[in-house]
């Protein structure tokens, strides 16, 4: 692994505080800087933090949040809420499946895009609603998403 | 100070502390178990040692897993109520449809009457009972296995899943598993030396217990040093 | 404090925000720059209003004016007749349906008229990052008379006076939770409060936090005091970016005006807050899998007791509440507890705020006194079903809920009576459902959820969720049998009384609530391979009805599977076999000449 990277870890498991209470916190930080949590990184946080490597992994694949395969550069992220199931989600994320030519949980292999059908955003008076790297878009259609993904090369 | 319990209609007196389990066992009442085991801590996941409480007139009953509710002063526990025994049937089912393979469970079904399942068949043999688990972290404490992802996929493995630099290879997590499922050769780092011949095929090794997949094992000194093999 | 004329009050929660709220902030403070009121003027971006469906939305006070549907080119001329020239602008005003009279009064329209808000007291009206706006809508006084002249046995008397119970779904009543806490013994107690919201269809926490996070604040410090802890966590959601940030300035804006922290308000009394965020598991609402989220662990629940009162966090009496329980604290504190006894059923006193969501026609946040009716909530405040459909069930307490169907819609909203008609009153989500809903895809939904979101290390939650799945997808794909039925209620009695949780006690309610109240529609998918709904796709067809068919060609082009021929002006034709069943002729047809039947 690039010894750069791997620095950069060092200091982002010191950062939040080589402890067992700041395990999720830390493991949150790594997945957001780095995309997905290495295997290296879950090494060295058992080693820093003490704990044992089976327990770092345990947490690695227990939390949605964290994935140990690199995602796309950007993240598609189906409400799979009951308020959007009802006015259609199920057909938003068949026509994204469609359009990205994946099914959810997988990523394009330009890496361009990573899908997951997720849990209630919380926005569902704007139901069905995809949220893209943090955006939200809301009241879909179908006919939205043919130009949806375009604003995101 | 000792706390009074019923059990079955029959009283019983034991400390403070005790769980509805232990308080049993000294009245000789046998209940089914699966991921409980003495030296461990209680751990309440199969759920086979459900039992019917009543605390007093004032509620209807409610069920508890008797290895980790504690004993109360009143209580009424029932071990073989009609519901217990319908709930205990569905598990039963549920487990056989999980591993309709293994000869443990058929077995532990066939003690309550359960001979077949509703459920489409799967082939497992874990059943996730965490014993492995609980074992090497509370005995052993080498802590070299743990749970990995979660419900449906929900598996024991070690970290990464290759085998772990904790494991010392003792042996305790295949003792402990009641259905044969683990492999300490996915688990255990050094590569396990069995004698030579010492097993007709077939035959578990009498020191990791784990089964010793003959095809894989070299059946002679010349097999066994050959450059580039597992021992190399 | 500098004063203004007038206030805008711009709704800046995360559903109006997405919907450009901001953008429109920035051209309202470009028109005022322009026309010199910028002194006179203030625009504030508030938390979350409720009105969600009408998003985004904005209040102008004192008038009490109401705008809605907001766009950034309808702000040059908002400002300029009603601002500059004191002409509110009428199309920009709440209407009931096309034609009807704008209704220039926020609590003049329906929507909000009916609602009574307490723990909601603050939105809409304050920016939810400037403490001082809290402060002068008596925000910290409650904090200062509980250190001041109270002891921590008054506060809890308060509390149980006042009858709060648990609003984050189980009820529990809140005075005796904290009482149990308190009385336990240890030396290191901690308070928490769970904002891991996992209900799907719910977002009151997400709003509370957003819109008024010093309230969620005060009510944990006086928690804290009357429990006698030191420390206190919030655990937010992974995926509540907004609410974390906020709660986190307000922390920092409560520390430094010494209302957090040490010695606070100048007594020998110290708190202090962390904020963890969740990793993105529904199960971390159970509040010990939440504890050993906190602790750095799986989160996955151990069996109870020994409860969190008794052994929590590290062992110690820790004591959990819901975000808008804690946000009703310190009113009561500030009204007493006999006022809010005074409101709601002999049961279940004061209020609660709801998400009503899905097939309704004002979707959004509302909050309302316990006792009202079903009825009143969907139709009154709600506006009843869009489109002309009728109304089929309300889905109320998320996966660990039911759904109620019309017949029983005069049910009063209180604990006791919503858990007889086999639902429970959840976290507060409500989700209407029309004709075109399954109830049989509904419990397959919901089932389907639990199955992804539960830990497994119980047997009965585990498997017994992915058996009923599996038989609910049988049904649902065409392959029921009248035996699915019986093994459907046997697996969810089995599972009801035996899982370890929560989760898995409460997973059946959606199952066992349909069969109950929709028995029919299961039946019509297994004796007569019908969806009624025409959802189930294995169960339906798209057929073009070449009576309304104008051959407009609108259809073909957007297929997918290219299964739709037909020339133009001539009827057109769905192939079965290459049918795909996605919708998308349905949705740009605008003759209804899709049928799926």
């Amino acid at each position: 692994m690039d010894p750069e990277v791997l620095e950069r870890i060092d200091h982002l498991i010191d950062e939040t505080g080589a402890e067992e209470s700041h395990l999720i916190g830390t493991l949150q930080d790594i997945q957001k800087e780095l995309n997905y949590l290495p295997e290296e990184a879950l090494r060295l946080i058992s080693q820093k933090i003490g704990v044992p490597l089976s327990q770092v992994y345990s947490i690695a694949t227990f939390y949605k949040a964290f994935s140990l395969e690199p995602r796309g550069r950007h993240l598609v992220n189906v409400c799979m809420g009951t308020a959007c199931h009802v006015r259609g989600g199920v057909q938003i994320l068949e026509k994204l499946e469609r359009e990205t030519g994946i099914h959810a949980g997988e990523t394009t292999a330009d890496r361009r895009f990573s899908l997951e059908a997720v849990r209630c955003l919380g926005c569902c008076g704007l139901a069905p609603v995809v949220m893209i790297d943090g955006n939200f878009h809301g009241k879909l259609t179908q006919k939205d998403l043919d130009r949806l993904l375009d604003q995101y090369p | 100070m000792g706390v009074r319990l019923t059990i079955d209609g029959r009283p019983v007196e034991v400390p403070e502390g005790t769980t509805i389990l232990e308080a049993a066992q000294t009245l000789g009442i046998e209940i089914p178990t699966l991921c409980y085991h003495e030296a461990l801590e209680p751990y309440g996941a199969c759920r086979l040692c459900l039992v019917e409480v009543r605390a007093g007139s004032a509620r209807g009953a409610t069920q508890v897993a008797s290895c980790v509710f504690p004993a109360r002063e009143n209580l009424e526990v029932t071990t073989d109520s009609p519901e217990i025994t319908e709930v205990r049937r569905v598990l039963l089912e549920l487990l056989l449809a999980r591993c309709p393979e293994s000869p443990q469970i058929r077995r532990l079904a066939e003690e309550f009457g359960v001979r077949e399942t509703p459920f489409q068949l799967r082939d497992e043999a874990c059943i996730l009972c965490g014993l492995c688990v609980r074992a090497c972290a509370e005995v052993v404490g080498a802590r070299a296995i743990d749970f990995s992802f979660r419900g449906r996929a929900l598996e024991v493995k070690p970290p990464l899943k290759v085998p772990s630099v904790s494991c010392i290879a003792c042996g305790t997590c295949t003792t402990v598993c009641p259905t044969d499922a683990v492999r300490l050769d996915e688990i255990a780092r050094t590569a396990h030396r069995h004698r030579i011949g010492e097993h007709a095929p077939g035959e578990r090794c009498r020191v990791c217990a784990a089964y010793p997949a003959s095809p894989e094992f070299p059946a002679s000194y010349e097999d066994w040093f050959e450059p580039g093999g597992s021992n190399s | 404090m500098k004063t203004y004329r007038t206030h805008l009050l711009l709704c800046a929660g995360t559903g109006c925000v997405s919907n450009h709220s901001f953008e429109i902030k920035r051209a309202l403070e470009e028109e005022l720059a322009r026309h010199n009121l910028t002194d006179e003027i203030a625009v504030v971006a508030t938390g979350c209003n409720g009105f969600c469906e009408r998003g985004p939305v904005m209040l102008v006070e004192p008038d009490g004016i109401f705008y809605q549907q907001l766009k950034v080119e309808d702000i040059p001329h908002l400002v300029e007749e009603h601002f500059l020239k004191g002409r509110p602008v009428e199309k920009l005003m709440y209407t009931e349906k096309r034609g009807a009279p704008p209704v220039s009064r926020m609590n003049d329209i329906e929507f909000f008229r009916h609602q009574i808000l307490v723990a909601l007291r603050n939105r809409g009206r304050i920016d939810p990052e400037k403490i001082e706006e809290y402060i002068a809508h008596d925000g910290y006084l409650s904090l200062a008379k509980v250190l001041k002249e109270m002891t921590p046995e008054e506060v809890i008397s308060e509390i149980k006076t006042s009858g709060l119970r648990g609003r984050g779904g189980a009820g529990f009543p809140t005075g005796m939770k904290w009482e149990f806490c308190r009385r336990s013994p240890g030396d290191e107690k901690y308070v928490v409060c769970n904002a891991d919201e996992g209900d799907p269809g719910a977002f009151m926490d997400r709003s509370i936090l957003e819109a008024d996070p010093h309230a969620v604040l005060e009510g944990m410090t006086i928690g804290a005091y009357a429990i006698g802890a030191r420390q206190g966590f919030i655990y937010v959601r992974d995926e509540y970016p907004l609410a974390v940030e906020r709660i986190k300035l307000a922390i920092q804006a409560a520390e430094d005006l010494g209302l957090l922290g040490e010695a606070i308000l100048g007594t020998g009394f110290s708190f202090s807050v962390q904020v963890v965020r969740g990793g993105g598991a529904f199960v971390c609402g159970e509040e010990t899998a939440l504890m050993a989220s906190i602790e750095g662990r799986m989160g996955r629940p151990r069996p109870r007791p020994p409860f969190p009162a008794e052994s929590g966090l590290w062992g110690q009496p820790t004591n959990i509440n819901n975000v808008e329980t804690w946000a009703n604290v310190p009113i009561i504190l500030a009204r007493g507890g006999l006022w809010y006894a005074s409101i709601g059923t002999p049961s279940s006193k004061g209020t609660k705020v709801f998400s009503l969501v899905g097939k309704v026609a004002n979707t959004g946040l509302v909050e309302v006194p316990m006792g009202i009716k079903l009825r009143e909530i969907i139709f009154d405040i709600g506006g009843g079903v869009p489109g002309g459909k009728k109304f089929k069930a309300v889905q109320t307490g998320g996966p660990s809920g039911g759904c109620i169907p019309e017949s029983l819609l005069d049910l009063q909203v209180d604990y006791e009576q919503l858990a007889e008609a086999g639902a429970i009153m959840g976290s507060g989500g409500l989700i209407v459902m029309d004709e075109d809903t399954c109830m049989v895809d509904v419990a397959r939904y919901f089932v389907s959820f639990l199955e992804d979101e539960s830990c497994g290390k119980c047997l009965p939650c585990r498997e017994g969720l992915q058996r009923m799945h599996e038989i609910l997808d049988d049904i649902t794909e065409g392959r029921g049998t009248p035996g699915h039925l019986d093994l459907l209620e046997r697996l969810a009695g089995a599972v009801k009384k035996a899982s370890l949780c929560g989760l898995g006690a409460t997973a059946p309610n959606p199952v066992l609530t349909t069969l109950r109240y929709f028995k029919d529609e299961y039946e019509a998918h297994i004796h007569e391979g019908r969806c009624p709904a025409a959802v189930c796709k294995a169960l339906i067809r798209f057929a073009i009805d070449e009576e309304k068919c104008t051959g407009c060609t609108a259809c073909v082009r957007v297929c997918p599977s290219d299964c739709i021929t037909g020339e133009k002006k001539q009827p057109h034709v769905i192939d079965q076999e290459r049918c795909i069943k996605c919708g998308a002729c349905i949705e740009v047809c605008k003759f209804d000449a899709v049928r799926k039947a």
